[in-house]
């Protein structure tokens, strides 16, 4: 009984969500001494698809098709729940991303199956029963979750789980799935990506701002210290709300949770519900003007002073670290 | 139009988080409840697209009499008529089956949740209902264009956004800027007293998950404070002790 992996991919290249949920899914195979089988759906060369062995798959499903060149939530989970019967799997492990936010909940109630969303560690199974710990009260808090039903479905977080290479090459088999055209009721006219911005979600560092930056025309410093990290770029939610930056850049409890492995606050006081979108962030930075910044209690690191001063500088200290 | 608002009772998102019966169970004590904040945004829009005699909004919510502050605030808002499913709201599951089981009976053209709620963040009602009721659904939705019974929706991927078509019915998860949340007006408030509220029973679904208990994050370490100037020093100390870059 293998473990189903769904991987998603951007313009035919992996996600580093794939990997994750590869290297994740291999953890839990190990334990209970199965195999992982993906399944890939879109246009990914046969090369890419094969050295998801590397991560511990030993067998790809590909499904390359035109009509699902781009992402059909409908139409992916219908192939990912027949996948999943085919293959017997009784086990989905797929990433709790955006696409995966709207596709794991639409397999799991097709499947009746119990669904493990945000899912942060390894499950302990034991016999039929599997608990996972997820994210709860947007990270305020954890649960540890039971599933009971037959067939399971775990999704990921992002950053949750460390990639491993483990293994070799995985054999690659194509999938043909049996495609209703009544999922296909939702039709992708555009795709608009930023492609010289780092994915928030995904990002292993981020640099984030606040109104201590005053205006929207002092972001320039904010980029600047961003592209030496090669981070993502985020602001707190008044910054948004102000139209200073755009929504989507938002972080907090009513915008994305990140969890980077740096994340650095500049001019952010740190209001309870910014806190909860990065506290599981693993070392917080940050810079503020004000010493009794909330954010300074749970801060790794920290610089009191004027943001306008100090940012500068750290781009300046950073170039020189990195030789740029 | 005929709009269907799903809305949740959640704890204010100031609300300290803890825990009772040996954390098994969220402690409600000294916690205010408020509108699910994405839902709030999903009725915001819903009451934007139905100005004017263009539709009709029903919010529903899976709750026990606790949460009728919560429904009048949305009616207050600017929904027509409310509908509560008179059980405890025991995940996404068992919520999306009771809307969806209501929303078959009563024929909406558009159904907008919030992209999550901010207690459970499962973000899976509005996937749910759409398979339940075998019409498409979108998450993560940051902008909502609706003409005649074409709907365009903007949703944000990883590094950038999506523009989408669909025909009605949908299902659709807000997230901000598909509306600014609108705040009732005295006369809002005044006339939602009188708006129907409709309690329905539920019916028994089969659970397919529990929660087993609940944990809140370990404190962090104090913080190590660098001298303004040195900033070098921050970067030595992320290199060599953090080794985060």
């Amino acid at each position: 009984m293998s473990i189903l992996v769904y991987v998603e991919n951007t313009d035919g290249k992996f996600k580093k969500s794939a990997f994750e949920v590869v290297s994740y899914a291999k953890s839990i195979a190990d334990n209970i001494q199965t195999d992982v089988v993906a399944i890939s759906i879109g246009n990914v060369a046969e090369d890419e698809l094969a050295a998801l062995g590397k991560y511990g798959a030993s067998k790809v499903l590909n499904v390359n098709q035109e009509q699902l060149a781009s992402f059909v939530n409908q139409a992916y989970a219908s192939i990912i729940a027949e996948a999943l019967k085919s293959t017997g799997s009784k086990l989905l492990v797929l990433s709790n991303s955006f696409s995966g936010k709207g596709l794991a909940p639409r397999i799991a109630a097709k499947l009746e199956a119990g669904l493990a969303d945000g899912a942060l560690e390894l499950p302990h199974i034991t016999d039929d029963k599997l608990t996972v710990k997820k994210t709860a009260f947007s990270n305020k808090a954890f649960a540890t979750l039971e599933l009971t039903s037959d067939i399971k479905v775990i999704a990921l977080s992002p950053n949750a789980y460390e990639i491993k290479e483990t293994g070799g090459n995985a054999t690659v088999e194509t999938f043909t799935p049996n495609i209703d055209q009544l999922d296909f009721s939702t039709v992708v006219k555009e795709i608009v990506r930023a492609t010289d911005k780092v994915s928030l979600p995904e990002a292993d560092i981020v640099v984030s701002a606040g109104r201590g930056l005053k205006g929207p025309e002092n972001w320039g410093m904010i980029e600047e210290l961003a592209d030496v990290l090669g981070a993502a770029t985020a602001c707190s939610k008044p910054v948004s709300d102000a139209g200073w930056r755009p929504h989507s850049e938002h972080v907090g409890q009513t915008g994305i949770v990140v969890s980077p492995n740096l994340y650095i606050a500049i001019g952010i006081s740190g209001a309870i519900q910014h806190l909860a979108g990065v506290s599981s962030s693993k070392t917080i930075v940050v810079i503020n003007k004000d010493p009794e910044a909330p954010f300074f209690k749970v801060a790794d690191y920290g610089i009191v002073g004027d943001v306008f001063d100090i940012v500068p500088k750290l781009t300046q200290a950073l170039k020189a670290y990195r030789g740029i | 139009m005929k709009i269907l608002v799903c809305i949740s009772n959640v704890p204010d998102t100031t609300s300290k988080i803890t825990f009772t019966n040996d954390n098994t169970a969220f402690n409600t004590a000294g916690v205010q409840f408020i509108i699910n904040p994405y839902d709030e945004i999903a009725l915001s829009k819903a009451v934007e697209l139905a100005e004017g005699g263009k539709g009709t909004v029903t919010v529903i919510n899976v709750g026990d009499a606790s949460t009728d502050a919560t429904i009048r605030k949305a009616l207050a808002i600017g929904a027509d008529n409310a509908v509560r499913i008179d059980a405890a709201p025991r995940d996404a599951w068992f919520v999306a089956n009771q809307i969806a089981a209501y929303a078959k009976d009563n024929a909406f053209d558009l159904i907008l949740t919030g992209r999550e709620s901010i207690d459970y963040n499962g973000a899976q009602v509005a996937a749910i209902i759409g398979e339940l009721l075998q019409i498409p659904s979108v998450s993560i939705a940051k902008k909502v264009e609706v003409a005649s019974d074409m709907v365009t929706v903007e949703r944000e991927i990883e590094g950038g956004k999506e523009v989408l078509t669909a025909k009605l019915p949908l299902v659709i998860g807000t997230a901000e800027g598909v509306a600014e949340p609108k705040i009732p007006n005295m006369r809002g408030i005044m006339s939602a007293r009188s708006k129907p509220l409709d309690v329905v029973e539920p019916f028994s679904v089969e659970l397919l998950a529990h929660i087993v208990n609940y944990e809140t994050p370990a404190p962090r370490g104090t913080v190590k404070l660098v001298d303004a100037t040195e900033v070098e020093k921050l970067v030595s100390l992320l290199h060599d002790e953090a080794k985060v870059i």
